[in-house]
């Protein structure tokens, strides 16, 4: 029996404010313990949330990015459970009114391009860590740190349209580089900046309902949600043909073992009696913001590729390279400003160099510098990568290290003719065998003219000068 | 509305409250006759009214993202029942 996978995946993103969502503690990571708390985002009594307006800033920005449509009113609701990690005893979130509705993003597959429908975008904040001590002075315990607590989240809940693994990996980078590219979150996955639970099930090809689908969690990379996601559909496809039946369950991705584990059911797990938070009145966004922060909106990646591939007539997949990170992306066209040539060779340089560019320890000139020396034929491709190398190393500019160096080539054609005249002069049979018609002898004089300039001779012009001196 | 016996230990459970045998039916009993109380609301055709979830229908207020710290984290753990170091300390959460 042939099987279709469906995945859907619910993105958690950290949203980029320096204070927490409804208090003014910092979000900063790696603080101490509880340094980062205070009374509201602790639960104690009688304190009220205020709701940070940039937290509502950066989810409206993300909801315009991915076409959703803004909701001109939304609630906040608790959702209550017991953790220690959770000291209200409750998470406020949104539940029946979200802050944004249907919208999508376009991945490229194969080729193609697929739309995958986004269902809904809600603020919450986040819980707690909890570190589990083991055995300490007989008695076993965990340690709370609240540090966390009330840092702003939005959860992005995608539609079940992704068919394959590498559908749910396209969406997520696609998604990843459009918070980045609006700086409404850093992206940081192993800081738990940008998280990803995939709901996945299958069903025979052709049947319309929903296979009983799992939830998986704890992947904390592109690659380890793929990894999972195909583990997960081989488990489920192999479960059905051997007769048995796929539970609906939350499953823990291992990363070392390469498995999915189930998290032991909780009977009462999903019952969390939500109701409209009383502390919190409803969050009301008027057309006037909006429309301000539409204008605030920068050129999307799947916007940015097409126009770097029209703009520079280079290929898509360069440009989608590029385009990966709006730094570099920017740096190439900073870059192709300075020096216009051929796009296409400066792109290249660009994403060789990507590491330095992105540490910000290369100019858009020195690349610039290079591409411009190569194409002109005053350096070769060699001394260039010397070259930058050499920019990186010790902060000189390009050309001045070019000239230092000694790395130009000979490109005047006069004393091109004089090692030229002196290499036909010691070679007077290979002349005549060239004369005679072995054209093949063309490369042992540039060679001979190459080895006689140290390296320094620029091999084109080295053929013409050859070429019209011998034909 | 009587709500069944099960309900109502479902109930104190989610609420983390053990409930003798006795307690639950004499709960069960008065937390059907409250039910049955507001049932009377029922009787009113509320199709066309929206939900009010707040008394007052302004927007929520905001504040500006600036950070102040609260700065006082004995404070907050001074309320805590136990603590190590400058963590919470809780009984052990068993996760498999
Ligand atoms: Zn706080």
């Amino acid at each position: 029996m042939a099987f279709e996978t469906v995945i859907g995946l619910e993105v958690h993103a950290q949203l980029s404010t320096r204070s927490k969502i409804f208090c003014a503690c910092s979000t900063a990571f790696g603080a101490p313990p509880n340094a980062n708390a205070c009374p509201v985002c602790t639960g104690m009594p009688g304190v009220l949330p205020v709701l940070n307006r940039k937290a509502v800033e950066c989810t409206i920005r993300t909801a315009l990015a991915t076409s959703c449509t803004v909701q001109r009113r939304s609630v906040f609701a608790r959702k209550n459970y017991f953790y220690p990690d959770l000291p209200k005893a409750y998470q406020i979130s949104q539940y029946e009114l979200p802050v944004a509705l249907g919208g999508h993003v376009d991945i490229e597959v194969d080729g193609g391009t697929k739309r995958i429908g986004i269902t809904r975008i809600h603020m919450e904040e986040d819980a707690g860590k909890l570190v589990h001590e083991g055995e300490f002075a007989g008695a076993q315990a965990s340690l709370a740190d609240l540090n966390r607590c009330s840092v702003p989240l939005m959860e992005i809940v995608s539609e079940p349209d992704m068919r394959t693994p590498e559908e749910g990996g396209a969406y997520l980078r696609r998604l990843h580089d459009i918070l980045v590219y609006l700086g409404v979150c850093d992206g940081n996955m192993e800081e738990g900046s940008f998280r990803c639970d995939a709901n996945v099930s299958v069903r025979p090809v052709g049947q319309v309902a929903f296979g009983t689908k799992a939830e998986l969690k704890n992947m904390n990379s592109f690659r380890n949600v793929e990894k999972a996601l195909e583990y997960e559909i081989r488990r489920q496809v192999e479960l059905i043909e051997d007769g048995g039946k796929v539970v609906q369950e939350t499953r823990l991705w291992d990363a070392n073992a390469g498995v999915t584990v189930s998290m032991r059911r909780k009977e009462e797990a999903h019952d969390y009696r939500y109701f409209p938070d009383p502390d919190l009145l409803p969050l009301i966004v008027d057309e006037s913001w909006v429309e301000e922060l539409r204008g605030t909106i920068p050129e999307m990646p799947a916007e940015k590729i097409a126009r770097l591939a029209r703009q520079y007539g280079i290929p898509r997949y360069d440009a989608g390279i590029l385009a990966s990170t709006r730094a570099l992306a920017d740096f190439f066209e900073a870059s192709a400003a300075i020096y216009g040539g051929n796009p296409k060779t400066t792109a290249n340089e660009c994403v060789h160099w990507k590491d330095a560019v992105l540490a910000g320890t290369l100019s858009p000139e020195t690349i610039a510098h290079a591409v411009e020396d190569r194409e002109r034929g005053t350096i070769s491709a060699t001394a260039s990568k010397t070259l930058v190398e050499l920019v990186l190393s010790t902060g000189k500019p390009f050309r001045t290290l070019r000239d230092e160096q000694g790395l130009t080539q000979v490109s005047d054609t006069s004393s091109l003719d004089i090692l030229v005249d002196k290499v036909l002069a010691a070679s007077p049979k290979e002349v005549e065998g060239y004369r005679a018609g072995k054209a093949g002898l063309l490369s042992f004089f540039v060679g001979q003219v190459m080895k006689e300039s140290r390296g320094k001779a620029n091999p084109k012009m080295v053929q013409e000068v050859l070429k019209k001196r011998l034909g | 509305m009587a709500i069944t016996r099960e309900e109502v230990l479902h109930v104190a459970r989610l609420a983390r409250l053990s409930l003798p045998e006795a307690e639950a039916e004499r709960l069960r009993e008065q937390l059907s006759a409250i039910l049955d109380y507001v049932k009377q609301l029922d009787r009113l055709d509320t199709r066309d009214v929206v939900p009010t979830s707040h008394a007052i229908e302004t927007g929520t207020p905001f504040r500006d993202d600036v950070v102040r710290p609260f700065g006082d984290r004995e404070a907050l753990l001074a309320n805590a029942p136990d603590r190590l170091n400058d963590c919470f300390r809780v009984p052990r959460i068993i996760e498999d």
